[in-house]
């Protein structure tokens, strides 16, 4: 066991991959001599070289697409995107291309690219480089998405990203990349399939379902009502597309209450899917309705209000009131 | 790390621009706005100073199979156009007008090559071996890409405008990556130790005049600039994107807009087949020998419609269609031919025949081409077992079951 952020962690994971697999090689704005704009790159130019380790042009639709015909010819890309909210001059290559060559090659072409993209607000940053793009992209057939909480899961996590077929959004909780945490590199292989949820703290009256960045402040929201009396159970998605229902189903047949929190808007979000497929398979089981917690219908605020905006331990106290209140 | 990377960010932007053109002229031997041409409308061969040695290669062997494949894809195209009108196909996408373009360019080509298309290239195509029957599946709704694209190196086609261009330039960086490793092994150069050496490949990618307005054509030159990627865009300029002619997509030469990017840029008579095989052989060449890119204009005229649910009556004159047809790739190798007695009647009899074969074929495969079962697309969304994909296949396949047996499976499904 080795005590890592997870900037370092994800920095390890990377250097593990390239160190294995001669086909990777990363590319992405300002990822060589920089190591990126959060350093997740930091001298891995200088063990790997500048044909494994790729400082492109500054265009997201020109990196997505040349990490597709880098897989077309056999690669294993890992494109950086700089911040989520300058994802969006690469959308068409994800949505349209990504997402679809496998199905559209009547599965005769694969597409193994991982797309890593820091996401979420709470570190006070100006406009486009706080926001939750995920739906949007669980919401296209072809793709998934993943994202880690911890240390251990963001180096494991991010390698078998690599090692999946298919195409991979690697969602990184920016503002928890200097979160410390013990990870396990030693071992021969990650034991957790990165597409499976975990219960990070078991529970028997609610079940609180986030990922990412709100996993602390679940678990720390659960500690809080524990002090009333509620036993809560987290769950980590850990995977967004696809979603391990499974487990949330497990889960709520145990505790009867299901709260879902993520940074994105709620409306159209993740929250909604797990709302409506929990309802589907558990409904006999639910003493409240689902209840979402998460952004408001509106472009990310100003840094100055943000907490306002994101969801914190008060909100989903909150929301575990009103469902108590069933 | 560090200091050997990083590149001077001081140049004399003055003496670089000079250079580069300097390099662009000496190479070709030509100023890049000129457009090259060897055979023109009337049959005669001209001459090139830099492109002439290339159309002495071509004996009358390879003369006629260009002519072959130019009369069999315009065949192809009026076939396909028939099966539209019929209903057996949703769409179709005439190529008339752009054989030379096409057959030129796509036979210039290798095995080795890897080739990027848009949705129009029939011709390259033909080119490279895909099976034409593959081709309409497509335009039936019966795939979204009938062939292989490892089979043939002939990619499927890309409907989004543009989109494929990064994806060649990617292509093409994983080629020089993997003459690296190649070489860092020992092998893969001209004599490698494991045997005899992969020959070298280059990557082209076809788009038009329309397309050139998108992004990724700027984002893809850019990429491919920078690293020096052995690409060749093969822009066919055919005068309309839709409705909206050239000239709202750009106000200068297509082919000039290389020299921004800092490699050669040339613009071809797209309807001299000669021409355009041997700017296209020479330009893949350049790419292969790892010169980096080049960019090739083709000059041509869409003599069709965009498709067959367009109408070029609502936006250009008969006469500017009727002034093209005089430039017609497949007359003057006709006329050509003819002419240096490398034909004879036989032989168009022959081609005529042989178009007849194809058309018949065309028709009866379509025909049977019948839709795939959508389990497929199940099975093909995701590589890696995918539990949603699984949960929904499983709700289907009860869902389905529930009409297996006449009245008994009504409201199984939920």
């Amino acid at each position: 066991m080795t005590t890592m952020t997870i900037a370092k962690a994800i920095n390890e994971g990377l250097r593990a991959t390239l160190s294995n697999n001669p086909k990777s090689l990363l590319m992405g704005e300002d990822i060589g001599p920089l190591g990126g704009v959060y350093r997740v790159t930091d001298g891995l130019i200088g063990e790997f070289g500048a044909d494994r380790v790729v400082d492109t042009p500054l265009a997201e639709s020109g990196i997505i697409g040349t990490a597709i015909g880098l897989a077309l010819r056999g690669y294993l890309p890992v494109a950086e995107i700089q911040f989520d909210g300058f994802v969006f001059p690469g959308f068409n290559q994800i949505t349209t291309q990504l997402a679809k060559m496998h199905s559209r090659s009547n599965g005769n072409l694969t597409v193994p690219v991982v797309i890593r993209i820091p996401y979420g607000g709470g570190i006070g940053s100006i406009e486009h480089h706080s926001e939750s793009p995920e739906a949007l992209f669980a919401h296209t057939p072809g793709l998934r998405i993943i994202t880690p909480s911890n240390p251990h899961d963001a180096y494991w996590m991010i390698q078998q990203a690599v090692n999946c077929q298919d195409p991979v959004i690697f969602f990184e909780p920016k503002r928890r990349y200097w979160l410390k945490g013990e990870v396990d590199t030693e071992s021969a292989g990650p034991a957790e399939d990165p597409f499976k949820a975990q219960v990070v703290r078991e529970g028997t009256d609610a079940t609180v379902v986030v990922y990412g960045p709100l996993v602390p402040v679940a678990l720390a929201a659960a500690n809080a009502a524990a002090e009333d009396g509620r036993s809560i159970e987290v769950i980590d998605l850990r995977s967004i597309s696809p979603i391990d229902f499974d487990a949330i189903e497990a889960s709520v047949k145990k505790t009867g209450r299901l709260i879902v929190a993520h940074e994105a808007p709620t409306f159209g979000g993740i929250g909604g899917e797990i709302a409506a497929r929990i309802s589907e398979r558990a409904f006999h089981s639910l003493e409240a309705p689902v209840i979402r917690v998460g952004g408001f219908h509106m472009p990310y605020p100003v840094a100055k209000v943000e907490e306002d905006y994101l969801p914190d331990i008060d909100r989903i106290l909150e929301a575990l009131d009103r469902a108590f209140a069933y | 790390m560090g200091a050997t990377h990083l590149p001077s960010t001081e140049f004399d932007g003055t003496e670089l621009d000079d250079q580069l053109e300097a390099q662009a002229e000496a190479a070709l031997g030509v100023p890049s706005t000129e457009m090259v041409q060897l055979l023109g409308p009337d049959g005669t061969l001209g001459t090139d100073s830099v492109f002439s040695e290339y159309a002495e290669r071509l004996d009358a062997e390879k003369l006629r199979g260009f002519y072959a494949d130019m009369a069999a894809i315009r065949r192809f195209d009026q076939e396909a156009t028939a099966l539209q009108r019929q209903g057996q196909l949703a769409l179709w996408v005439p190529l008339t007008g752009q054989e030379a373009a096409q057959i030129g360019s796509g036979r210039a080509s290798q095995p080795q090559d890897y080739i990027f298309p848009t949705y129009r290239e029939h011709g390259v195509a033909l080119t490279r071996n895909v099976d034409l029957a593959e081709l309409l599946k497509q335009f039936r709704g019966v795939s979204n890409g009938g062939w292989n694209p490892k089979d043939t190196n002939f990619h499927l086609y890309t409907l989004v405008l543009a989109a494929q261009t990064p994806h060649a330039v990617g292509y093409a960086m994983g080629i020089q990556r993997d003459q690296r490793l190649a070489a860092a092994k020992g092998v893969g150069s001209d004599q490698g130790a494991d045997g005899p050496a992969e020959p070298k490949a280059a990557v082209m990618v076809y788009f038009g005049d329309g397309a050139s307005s998108e992004g990724d054509v700027h984002e893809s030159m850019v990429f491919a600039s920078s690293y020096d990627a052995p690409v060749v865009f093969f822009c066919q300029n055919n005068h309309w994107a839709i409705s909206v002619p050239t000239a709202v997509q750009t106000r200068i030469p297509l082919s000039n807009r290389a020299k921004g990017y800092g490699f050669p840029g040339i613009r071809v008579d797209g309807n001299d087949v000669v021409a355009v095989h041997a700017v296209t052989e020479w330009a893949l060449e350049h790419a292969r020998q790892g010169n980096g890119p080049v960019l090739i204009e083709a000059f041509t005229y869409r003599v069709g419609a965009h498709t067959t649910a367009d109408d070029p009556t609502k936006y250009r004159e008969s006469s500017e269609e009727a002034l093209w047809r005089e430039k017609d790739p497949l007359d003057r190798l006709e006329k050509y031919l003819r002419a240096e007695g490398m034909a004879d009647e036989a032989f168009f009899a022959q081609v005529a025949a042989d178009g007849d074969e194809l058309a018949a074929y065309i028709r009866k495969s379509t025909y049977e081409s019948d839709a795939p079962d959508i389990r497929t697309a199940f099975a093909n969304t995701y590589v890696e077992a995918h539990p949603l994909v699984a949960e929904e296949l499983a709700w289907f396949e009860e869902y389905s079951a529930g009409f297996a047996g006449g009245d008994e499976g009504e409201g199984a499904g939920r």
